[in-house]
């Protein structure tokens, strides 16, 4: 049965709406492309390698400007990646560029030696991360992209949440020195900081709202749904705090162990499998330093479909409302103590 | 250097693996052994640019030792020319040395990539010739293939891709021993016809007997400078497995294995031999 929703629910129900975000302008790769580019043009050292994908990631941006820089390595991700070890050797600062699944689950043997364990200067991008993309279906979706990643000790893990985070991450991960990788995706996310006003450090967590009933730990797209769950809660008089958890390796500390204390509930939210991702890094934070409740928004142990976006968020629980429900839940333990 | 001084350092690089594994009760001597003429050719032979003062020197000549298995061969190589001092090389596999069982990339002085899974360095080598490029240097890069290695996908990725790139600053050389780590080649997963295989993918191809200096020098002189411009070169050098030590020559279960303090005792007399 098809059904249809008044023009006002639909509204209501477009992600960012109930936290007062306005719309989404362009897709989050969009963005990388023009941050990408901003980087190659201020630092001559930038080369960009492409696994014959860069009109998807939008690292096309690079290939039209500078080609000499650019380089389409073919559809061979192991040979991609150690080649862009041998560039970072010779001082270049190489962006690697594909799918996060084909990069990963092709070359994780070369990040592993060639990047990982070789500590070199390296950048990697592995867009198309999580169920966003839709369509293309679930062979194209990295969904265990936090997991493997976190299996590279060496590397930074960084996931924008808006077009303003993606260009400060990008800056951010160009100027630091060693490999870092960065999360990004199909989908277009409403803007949660103004354009480039998003202040990013790596391993400092930005705190968004300010609440002392329960902290929501969201990263990506969960960001915003964060945001949207913490305005219905303060609708139910539930106060959330919100923390965009925008860099999951080296993680904040001091931010999460203080959201803890002074909250003494905490919900994570991810794009990602709830195995091995973000929550569960968090919950080690939390149970070493600060025992709290906690409840998690992700992918259960499962794989998704072919579909579009917000039918996928439903169907395998990433919205406001789960993220909802699980402060419910957060909160009344903390009750129960 | 002449031959004859050649043949002496490949004898005493051959006698340091021999006593850095067995102290280490570990390792890969025979996968050293096929390869130590072609290393040894390199480094003193005058065909490799280098300053052990200054390792990371960018206009060097690069070697990267793609089956990493053979990194007492290239530690061995490394001190004898002054990367380090000797004395660090009887801490192989040590705990706190930074002789590890395989290669890890700038952790000695003049190891340039990290190696030891197997398949990766050819990629590496063609990412600094494509560095060398955009920084206008002509340094050459070789990388040291096992033949089992050539078994790996990626190899065959990075052969297409330093073809199409043109990379002839790239010199790959096969140290094609003719066992793997299980068995003979020809039994495990043949390789036949290599020569043709690395033609068919835009390469310029010489074959060697690894073992004979003269023809070792003279066939790495010519990789030097191929008559085709653009293309890559590949040398394949017909070796032996355990070469210079008659009961590792005849056993290849030697793969992987030191030898014991009596064995190497004996290896010794025919080294000096």
């Amino acid at each position: 049965m098809i059904q249809t929703m008044p023009a006002a629910q639909g509204e209501a129900r477009r992600l960012g709406a109930r936290a007062g975000l306005p719309p989404a302008t362009k897709p989050l790769r969009d963005s990388f492309g023009e941050a990408l580019l901003e980087v190659a043009t201020q630092n001559p050292r930038v080369v960009v390698l492409d696994g014959d994908l860069s009109n998807s990631t939008k690292a096309e941006t690079v290939r039209h400007a500078f080609p000499r820089r650019f380089f389409n390595i073919g559809i061979a991700e192991s040979n991609l990646v150690g080649v862009a070890a041998g560039l970072a050797a010779c001082g270049f600062i190489p962006w690697i560029t594909s799918f996060s699944s084909f990069l990963l689950c092709n070359a994780y043997d070369q990040l592993r030696l060639a990047v990982a364990m070789s500590n070199i200067n390296a950048k990697i991008l592995g867009s198309h991360g999580g169920i966003t993309l839709g369509k293309d279906g679930p062979t194209q979706m990295g969904i265990e992209d936090f997991a493997l990643v976190g299996g590279l000790p060496t590397v930074v893990m960084l996931v924008p949440c808006d077009a303003a985070s993606m260009k400060a991450a990008v800056r951010a991960a160009t100027e630091y020195v060693g490999p870092v990788w960065l999360r990004s995706s199909r989908v277009a996310l409403p803007p949660v900081y103004p354009a480039d006003g998003c202040p990013l450090t790596i391993g400092k967590a930005n705190l968004l709202r300010q609440g002392d009933d329960v902290t929501l730990i969201a990263c990506g797209i969960m960001v915003a749904a964060a945001l949207d769950a913490a305005a219905m809660l303060a609708d139910e008089g539930i106060e959330a705090r919100v923390l965009d958890l925008h860099t999951l390796r080296p993680l904040d500390v001091e931010a999460i162990v203080a959201a803890a204390a002074e909250t003494g509930a905490i919900v994570t939210a991810e794009e990602h499998l709830l195995t091995g991702g973000m929550g569960s890094n968090v919950a080690r934070i939390v149970a070493q330093h600060r025992p709290v409740p906690m409840r998690f928004v992700g992918l259960a142990d499962t794989y998704t479909e072919s579909a579009e976006p917000d039918e996928l968020l439903r169907k395998y629980h990433l919205t406001a409302d789960d993220i909802v429900a699980a402060a419910r839940a957060a909160v009344q333990a903390k009750r129960k103590g | 250097m002449d031959i004859h001084g050649l043949c002496n350092i490949a004898r005493q690089l051959r006698l340091d693996v021999l006593e850095m594994t067995t102290l280490a009760r570990s390792g890969h001597p025979s996968s050293c052994f096929s390869a130590t003429e072609i290393v040894t050719a390199l480094y003193f032979g005058g065909l490799m640019r280098y300053r052990p003062q200054e390792p990371w020197w960018p206009e060097r000549d690069r070697f990267i030792m793609s089956k990493g298995h053979a990194a007492p061969l290239l530690y061995a190589a490394l001190a004898h020319a002054g990367y380090f001092d000797r004395s660090l090389l009887w801490t192989l596999r040590q705990i706190d040395s930074p002789l590890q069982g395989h290669p890890i990339q700038a952790l000695l002085p003049g190891v340039e990539a990290t190696t030891g899974s197997l398949g990766q360095g050819l990629s590496v080598g063609l990412g600094h010739v494509l560095g060398g490029r955009l920084n206008g240097l002509d340094y050459r890069v070789f990388v040291l293939l096992g033949d089992g290695e050539c078994q790996a996908g990626q190899v065959w990725e990075a052969a297409m891709a330093a073809a199409h790139f043109r990379a002839d600053r790239l010199i790959a050389i096969v140290d094609y021993n003719k066992f793997q780590e299980t068995g003979p080649i020809a039994r495990e997963m043949a390789l036949e016809p290599l020569a043709a295989k690395w033609e068919s993918f835009g390469w310029y191809v010489l074959e060697m007997d690894g073992h004979d200096m003269t023809a070792v020098m003279t066939t790495l002189t010519e990789a030097c400078r191929p008559p085709r411009p653009g293309r890559p070169t590949v040398v394949i050098a017909h070796t032996i497995k355990g070469k210079g030590v008659s009961f590792v020559e005849a056993d290849y279960t030697f793969h992987g294995r030191a030898l014991t303090s009596e064995q190497a005792a004996r290896a010794r007399k025919e080294l000096m031999s």
